[in-house]
């Protein structure tokens, strides 16, 4: 015991280095960045390093029966509140910090390559840094209010992110867009923790979760509150109906859209909803709201994913939709399944996200994969790496993604057979995307322009290396969570083990996870096939332009017109009401009024004036009336 | 006698600066406010360690005044106060250095009324004798009228006419309810403790709510109190502006902890629903009108409108989150809404244009006003860290306790906040210059300072509130006490 103490002590101190320097590398490439020039790069991506070589010394330091807080400072103290600053680490938390620092770290090295030109390349790496502390304080906190700090800090630094390039004031809606949606999501997370504050009288997880017990299941505030941190998760992790910013979040640069937008923020609401487990586990109707949303999601994100040619496009609505894979597993109470998966998604959702960035850097800007092609043969690397990632989101065996993916599948089952199938279904969909995609743009013949033929390169060793670690761990990443048909350990669930106990395991049938695998193996297989059948040798295109399309394919190409909704309904009558809050009640009633009883003032002073005759003899017999009325009066009373 | 110092030096300066003339009026007018800002911190650091009981003798100075009536000029500092004089004194030095390098019309006479401000708003917060407390509360509107109506813009005179007697109105029934507390009161006087302690004033207090309501909710304003006060703002110079919403409507603010809730408790028990209500509702329509608002002032003034409707609706909770949120949030926002008046000005004063879509482009020419405008606005979309969450926090969460749907409807300044400020400072900063010719210089030395200076003060407050909460808590708890008597 007192080891474990002795060995805590020793890891306070890492502890607090890991978000500071991210923040010591903010300021530092933010006020002297014109000095450092490409210098911030490499300051930049050390701030992202030495966090996390501390992460992974923690991470050796430990097992999985840690847990020990970091106090830092008191912070809001009121009445019998009392907000402490505070980071707790176990194994969930050094999970989560090993992903945001080592791939933060990847996605760093790899903008040094990627923003070389930039103008903005300090103020880009600034930004950047800033993003790894909030998102570490996010998953560092020992209250949700820490966490809370984060989950805005991450929304503002997405919101400078996405509008990094400000001087397209597209890009600029996209960013408002992205920040005012996430704060719809964190009204309700705010809501959610008056909750917490008014049953529990803390907002620390261990007071909450110890408390949490005494809870029946099902009680109505514990489905509210649950209900209500799940809105904060659905803005966050781009759920249904949140979900609209996220594609459009696509106008920030390459780099961002793998690090925030794929493998750290968007999963903050997949953390938040396992950290407070406990609550979730109490309230089965929330639960099933969850399962129903992810399902959703998952699906209808996909088939849009069928339409898009921005390379980048089907990349974000892919992203949403294996969003929606991790909610539906936590809708089954599969919390560790949905970690593994934001684990193994974290991989390759940034390997495919950086290799379209290596594309779209040698294409010269260029984003529409009907006006790629054949850039295998330019680009063998970023080729070689991108097709791991393909097979890997795809399911195909041993690869990462397919043991997250089968066993958020195997969850599912026990649970639901129609949403399993829905998620079969999806699954499906998602092969035939990510290799339309992967076909499209790496096989066949080159459909760009001569000049892009001729400018067609491998990207630096900058961008390359990143690429091939990720690819490596998207190959081998899904070890960590082999399924017991294999006779072998699941390490990550023995390690969350702790934080997240499995409540009650619903393990399927040996025979049924064989039938699993063996049929989903298949199918990809022939959806490869048809795929490079359908694009590759009898050379279909995706059609040129809208008019194409049937009227199907076209409502799925206009993203089932949720925007125009969206638009038709919240965004015009807000403003409609803005203009008739100010001209008819502002103007017209309340200052009217206001105006009205000056007038009168003025009237009655006009009236009285009247009175003010200047002649002698009408105030004596003003005088002489006012006595006797007086003398009248008292008679009277 | 430390409370009078603070009250008396901004006069003595008032007068000083009469007699000189130009840019020295300017510079020995920062320095006066500078001195005043030492003492205060002085003053903090004694409150801080002086015991709760010692607290009237030390800061405490009452002498006799008027017999008949019975007025007492008695001044003194608890929490509450301490925290206002901390707000006046912080925010008049940056307000009066965001008028270097500009040009204006007889300096002397300018900056005499406003220390001539400084001393009448010190006076609001540091009396505890209700006539005194009027007293100064009038005066505080002399100075500000002739500072907008000279120095304003071109619909000054019709502006600050209405402003004038609009307030003037609301402050005449104050005083017939001072007046009829002063001969209910069995000591016949208007001695703060007394009129506390005399908490029924056997009276029915229903109509004595509304004649104090009725001055206070035109002076902070809340909605449908508030039409005079777009126009003031745009009207007025930057600097009268900052006077206004930074310091003067926290006076309305201050006046409701301090002369409503405990004096006319049973009253405030009767209404406090209804006030509350004007108050969240106000919040939403004040926003919404923010959203569409093409004038950059008149913009900050509905979001401040939006903003003070959330302090007043949090202090109408009467719970200790609610009246602490509002103690955090009336700092922060004061030093937030001079931020946003400073940034319109240097905005106006490079373009001469106040239109949201007129301007654009800015932040590719002037990019480190663009970074400090953002920090403010960040600060009044209260994101966490800066001083605005804090008070958010505190005062959505007292009114939560108060009633969930009202913490919903407030909650949506959440929202709708981020919606208008993004949408400003997009149109304002982002983008390129819609503007032919525009030429933007970066920040000049003074300006540098001021909004540095509130950048600190924005994070020093959001990282560490306890230095206003453990200020202002045991007063607040006393007010709370005496508030919740039936």
């Amino acid at each position: 015991m007192t080891e474990n103490i002795l060995n805590e002590m020793n890891l306070i101190k890492p502890a607090m280095l890991i978000p500071l320097l991210p923040l010591l590398g903010f300021f530092i490439t933010s006020l002297f960045g014109k000095q450092l020039k490409h210098a911030s790069g490499w300051i930049a991506s050390l701030a992202i390093l030495v966090p996390f070589i501390c992460s992974a010394y923690i991470f050796m330091n430990t097992d999985a029966a840690t847990s020990f807080e970091v106090p830092i400072f008191d912070w809001i103290a009121f009445g019998k509140f009392s907000i402490p600053f505070a980071f707790l680490i176990d194994p969930l938390s050094i999970l989560m910090l090993l992903v945001v620092t080592g791939i933060g770290f990847l996605i760093h090295i790899y903008s040094i390559g990627y923003m070389h030109h930039d103008e903005g390349f300090s103020r880009f790496f600034s930004y950047l840094n800033l993003f790894v502390f909030f998102m570490l304080l996010l998953v560092m906190g020992n209250n949700y209010l820490v966490m809370f700090i984060g989950w805005e800090g991450v929304g503002l630094c997405s919101y400078l992110l996405i509008g990094f390039w400000f001087k397209n004031q597209s890009y600029n809606d996209a960013a408002k867009k992205a920040f005012i949606m996430n704060r719809i999501g964190d009204l309700g997370f705010l809501l959610g923790m008056f909750f917490l504050m008014m049953m529990f009288g803390s907002l620390e997880y261990k007071t909450i979760f110890s408390k949490a017990s005494e809870i029946p299941v099902g009680a109505g505030l514990i489905v509210i509150t649950t209900l209500l941190l799940f809105v904060g998760a659905m803005g966050k992790s781009a759920q249904i109906p949140l979900y609209t910013w996220l594609p459009d979040a696509m106008a920030g640069p390459t780099p961002v859209s793998a690090l925030i937008h794929a493998a750290t923020m968007v999963t903050a609401g997949i953390y938040m909803i396992t950290r407070s487990h406990v609550l979730f586990a109490l309230a089965p109707f929330t639960s099933d709201i969850i399962l129903i949303v992810g399902v959703a999601t998952a699906l209808f994100a996909s088939i849009i994913g069928l339409k898009q040619n921005d390379i980048k496009k089907v990349l974000a609505y892919s992203t949403v939709s294996q969003l929606g894979f991790m909610f539906a597993a936590l809708g089954v109470g599969a919390y560790k399944t949905a970690m593994f998966h934001v684990l193994t998604h974290a991989f390759f959702k940034a390997l495919l996200f950086l290799g379209s960035g290596s594309v779209i850097h040698a294409m010269g800007g260029e984003q529409d994969i009907r006006k790629m092609g054949g850039l295998r043969k330019a680009l063998p690397i970023t080729n070689f790496t991108f097709l791991i990632g393909t097979l890997a989101i795809s399911g195909v065996p041993l690869f990462a993604g397919f043991f997250s993916k089968d066993e958020i599948l195997a969850n599912v089952f026990v649970h639901s057979n129609i949403f399993f199938g829905f998620l079969v279904l999806t699954s499906i969909i998602t092969s035939i995307y990510m290799f339309r995609v992967y076909l499209l743009t790496f096989s066949g013949e080159f459909r760009g322009t001569d000049e892009q033929k001729h400018h067609l390169h491998e990207s630096p060793v900058t961008i390359t290396i990143p690429l091939i670690i990720l690819a490596v761990l998207s190959t081998v990443g899904g070890f960590l969570g082999l399924p017991s048909v294999f006779h072998a350990t699941h390490k990550l669930n023995e390690y969350l083990g702790n934080v997240v106990p499995s409540l009650s395991e619903h393990e399927v049938s040996h025979n049924f996870e064989y039938m699993l695998m063996g049929s989903l193996t298949v199918i990809v297989f022939i959806i490869i096939f048809a795929v490079f059948n359908y694009f590759i040798s009898k050379k279909n295109m995706p059609e040129a332009s809208e008019e194409e399309m049937n009227p199907l394919g076209r409502f799925i190409y206009n993203k089932y017109y949720v925007d125009e909704f969206y638009n038709a309904v919240f965004v015009r009558p807000v403003m409609l009401l803005s203009d008739i809050f100010l001209v008819l009640i502002d103007k017209l009633i309340i200052d009217l009024f206001v105006n009205a009883v000056a007038w009168l003032a003025i009237s009655l002073g006009k009236g009285a004036r009247l009175v003010q005759t200047g002649n002698t003899g009408f105030y004596v017999f003003a005088m002489v009336i006012s006595m006797i009325v007086l003398l009248a009066l008292q008679f009277i009373i | 006698m430390l409370t009078l110092v603070l009250l008396i030096l901004p006069l003595i300066a008032s007068l000083v600066l009469l007699a000189t003339r130009g840019n020295a009026s300017r510079s020995l007018a920062l320095l006066f406010s500078l001195v005043q800002l030492g003492i205060t911190f002085y003053v903090w650091n004694e409150f801080r360690n002086t015991l709760a009981a010692d607290l009237p003798a030390k800061f405490g100075f009452i002498k006799d005044w008027i017999s008949r009536p019975n007025i007492s000029f008695n001044i003194g500092l608890d929490g509450i106060s301490m925290v206002m004089v901390i707000l006046t004194n912080l925010l008049l030095p940056l307000i009066i250095l965001s008028g270097f390098n500009r040009t204006i019309d007889r300096p002397h006479i300018f900056y005499s009324l406003m220390m001539l401000m400084q001393s009448a708003l010190i006076g609001v917060f540091v009396s505890f004798d209700g006539l005194l407390y009027y007293i100064f509360w009038e005066l505080a509107l002399i100075p500000i009228y002739f500072i907008a109506f000279n120095w304003g813009g071109v619909n000054r005179k019709a502006v600050t006419l209405k402003f004038f007697i609009y307030t003037l109105a609301g402050s005449l029934l104050m005083l017939f309810g001072f007046i009829f507390l002063y001969w209910s009161n069995p000591l016949h006087n208007f001695n703060w403790n007394d009129l506390v302690n005399n908490h029924t004033c056997g009276c029915n207090q229903t109509w004595l709510f509304w004649l104090f309501f009725a001055a206070f909710a035109i002076k902070i304003p809340i909605v449908p109190f508030h039409t005079w006060q777009p126009d003031t703002y745009k009207e007025a110079p930057t600097q009268g502006t900052m006077l206004l919403s930074g310091i003067m409507l926290k006076m309305g603010l201050y006046s409701l902890i301090r002369w409503l809730l405990p004096i006319i408790p049973s009253g405030v028990m009767q209404w406090n629903s209804l006030a509350i209500a004007l108050c969240a509702a106000g919040i939403v329509y004040a926003s919404i009108i923010a959203i569409m608002q093409q004038d950059l002032k008149k913009l900050f003034a509905y979001s401040s409108i939006a903003h003070v409707g959330l302090i007043a609706a949090g202090i109408f909770a009467i719970n200790v989150q609610g009246l602490q949120g509002s103690m955090v949030q009336m700092l922060a926002h004061g030093i937030n809404v001079v931020g946003l008046f400073f940034c319109a000005d240097i905005i106006f004063n490079r373009t001469q244009s106040n239109h949201v879509e007129g301007i654009g482009g800015i932040r590719l020419v002037a990019p480190q006003f663009a970074t400090y405008f953002m920090i403010v606005v960040l600060a009044s979309v209260a994101l966490p860290l800066t001083n605005g969450f804090v008070g958010e926090f505190m005062l959505l969460y007292g009114l939560y306790e108060y009633n969930h749907w009202l913490a919903v409807t407030g909650g949506l300044t959440i929202i709708l906040g981020a919606v208008y400020m993004l949408r400003m400072y997009q149109k304002v900063m982002l983008g390129e210059s819609v503007m032919e010719n525009m030429s933007f210089p970066d920040l000049l030395w003074n300006e540098k300072v001021v909004l540095i200076s509130i950048a600190v003060l924005i994070f020093f407050f959001g990282l560490y509130p306890k230095a206003i909460l453990e200020l202002s808590e045991p007063a607040v708890n006393f007010i709370i006490e005496k508030s919740l008597i039936k």
